[in-house]
């Protein structure tokens, strides 16, 4: 199942299933007001070009297959996103959906390696970097050729663990691990670029030796062609994508915002941007 | 008891070198902390040996990535600095990923309670065991004697899991001279009278020093081996101690903080057993000397030990 990869009507199946994603992200909001919906808005193309666009190797019935490519959510907070496209696969029960947070169900606020896709444990930043350069030298020692790959926040680099990780990933050659920033400039009590600065971020990475690229967070294409690139490089450097995304993207309100981190979407509000984008 | 010293690191390094062979699982990572053991499964193993750097909580973290992998992880490093540099890490990654995920790995700390002596509080380690048994679904274990260390290689190969080994950095006297079960958690070594001195790791050596001070005066107390603090089997604890009506807990550790004297009082809560806990009290230990002058300054030493003790049933 490949999609997206040869062009124009690829691509045009990819925006439709991104915006399908968001709409759904939006709608499991509505009835989890705990889940942070700004960050799981940012990461929408991200997790839609690796799902459906043929870039991560996984099987829906057979979560632990051993050939599957691992997926780190390491912004756990921020995976609300990554539920419907689970369910939608067949990994879990799309009934599930309409339980988030909800007593006795599958799906909270933070998701957990007990619900089938998800890795590790989440929800406490600067760890999955580490964990994934850790899978990944393991996958290497073994001779398999499965790829590793980690999405954080930009926020979530203010984590000495990450640079640690950096560090060991670079001089170890992980050439099999992709780290994807989730670039969406803000952190919980402001834009990043006044808590702590994190720019010129593509040169830093590229000092700690990795290979990094920049591209439009929300243009699959381009997200679609660096994960691409990324997985078939012949550098022997671990690849990074910086994704420069909007926190809250497609919700007017919260795009701009710099508390946008901590805001929720009433119903009513959910209600409007979707039929907005559905107009 | 036999009285030949050996160091726990290099005979639990040299025993696990020895499986490395034939179980192409076992990994091995430190955070630029060596020893002769060490460098022999360099040389031998270059594939499933990395030194990760001055780096512990990326140390946990690539132990954690390689186990979720299949392999068998040691993570290998300073003790206070590989459970409270990266108490989070271990937390996260291991404690409660290893409640959904199978994993083996063990978290091997050398410099028990203050191996480190003359190096200074940063390098004493007296938190350790409250902090790690405080941890569901991580085993602690607290050897106190080489042979012991020497059977965890095969212990930990042969049984998933996560585990802390708090191994003491200085060569040690054997205690044991079978097979440990782990299991058991605690080792009665000898049945006493009226008392029982119940310590772990180092102090164990000085519980038996102390005991035999003590004979001289006609006490002669009981001495329990605790090398299991979590999980802990409490039921056959308590029946062990059954019959002693002054049990006394001996670590290198604070006191009232979580470690060998929390578990004896909780397990014997409502037993009428009086109980004694000695210790590290009133903060750091900052006063520089060998590991016997801060035993005798503190109060840990055989001579006060047998003193303390003498003078607690002389009031009892």
């Amino acid at each position: 199942m490949v999609h997206g990869i040869e062009g124009g009507e690829g691509f045009g199946f990819l925006r439709a299933k991104a915006d399908w994603v968001r709409r759904e992200t939006l709608k499991v909001h509505a009835s989890a007001q705990e889940t942070r919906i700004a960050s799981s808005l940012s990461c929408v193309e991200i997790f839609t070009v690796l799902y459906y666009g043929g870039l991560l190797r996984h099987r829906p019935h057979d979560p632990a297959w051993a050939g599957r490519d691992r997926l780190i959510v390491s912004k756990g907070h921020g995976a609300i996103s990554l539920y419907p496209i689970l369910a939608d696969l067949g990994f879990f029960d799309k009934a599930e959906l309409g339980r988030v947070c909800m007593a006795g169900g599958l799906l909270g606020g933070i998701p957990d390696p007990g619900v089938p896709g998800f890795e590790t444990i989440n929800g406490s930043l600067g760890h999955g970097l580490g964990v994934g350069a850790g899978m990944a030298l393991a996958l290497k020692r073994k001779g398999m050729e499965n790829r590793v790959f980690v999405l954080t926040g930009d926020g979530e680099l203010n984590e000495g663990s990450v640079w640690e990780a950096m560090m060991f990933a670079g001089h170890h050659g992980l050439d099999n691990l992709t780290l994807i920033i989730d670039a969406n400039r803000a952190c919980m009590l402001d834009f990043s670029s006044r808590v702590l600065d994190m720019e010129p971020l593509e040169a830093k990475l590229n000092a700690f030796e990795w290979e990094a690229a920049t591209v439009d967070g929300h243009d699959v294409r381009e997200v679609s062609e660096a994960l691409s690139a990324a997985s078939h490089s012949q550098s022997r450097r671990p690849s990074a994508i910086i994704a420069r995304t909007v926190k809250g993207k497609g919700a007017a309100r919260l795009e701009g915002d710099p508390l946008s981190h901590v805001r929720n979407l009433r119903p009513d509000e959910v209600a409007e941007i979707i039929a907005g984008m559905e107009a | 008891m036999s009285a030949k010293k050996g160091v726990m690191r290099d005979v639990f390094l040299e025993r696990l070198h020895g499986l490395m062979g034939a179980d192409e699982r076992i990994f091995i990572l430190c955070a630029d902390f060596g020893s002769p053991g060490l460098d022999a499964i360099r040389r031998d193993f270059p594939e499933r040996f990395i030194n990760v750097g001055i780096a512990e909580q990326n140390l946990i973290n690539i132990a954690a990535g390689l186990a979720l992998e299949g392999f068998k992880v040691y993570a290998y490093a300073i003790a206070p600095f590989l459970t409270m540099r990266a108490y989070e890490q271990i937390r996260v990654n291991l404690a409660l990923q290893g409640q959904r995920k199978k994993m083996n790995v063990n978290l091997v700390g050398v410099g028990a309670g203050l191996g480190y002596d003359v190096s200074g509080p940063t390098h004493h380690c007296l938190e350790d065991l409250g902090i790690m048994r405080m941890l569901p679904n991580i085993s602690v274990i607290s050897p106190s004697d080489w042979e012991t260390a020497g059977q965890l290689a095969h212990y930990t190969a042969a049984n998933d899991g996560v585990k802390y080994l708090r191994f003491d950095g200085k060569p040690v006297d054997r205690i044991y001279d079978g097979p440990v079960r782990m299991e058991d958690c605690f080792s009665e070594l000898r049945r006493g009278g009226d008392i029982c001195l119940v310590s772990t790791g180092f102090m164990t050596h000085r519980a038996s020093a102390a005991a035999s001070l003590l004979e001289k005066d006609g006490i002669r107390p009981g001495l329990m081996d605790v090398f299991r603090l979590s999980p802990f089997d409490t039921e056959r604890f308590v029946e062990a101690v059954k019959g002693y009506r002054t049990v006394v807990t001996l670590e290198e550790g604070f006191i009232g903080r979580g470690g060998l004297d929390t578990l004896v009082l909780g397990a014997l809560a409502g037993t009428g057993a009086r109980i004694m806990s000695m210790g590290f009290e009133g903060g750091y230990v900052f006063e520089i000397g060998d590991r016997d002058y801060l035993h005798r300054l503190k109060g840990l030493d055989p001579e006060a030990i047998a003193a303390r003790v003498s003078l607690a049933l002389q009031g009892a």
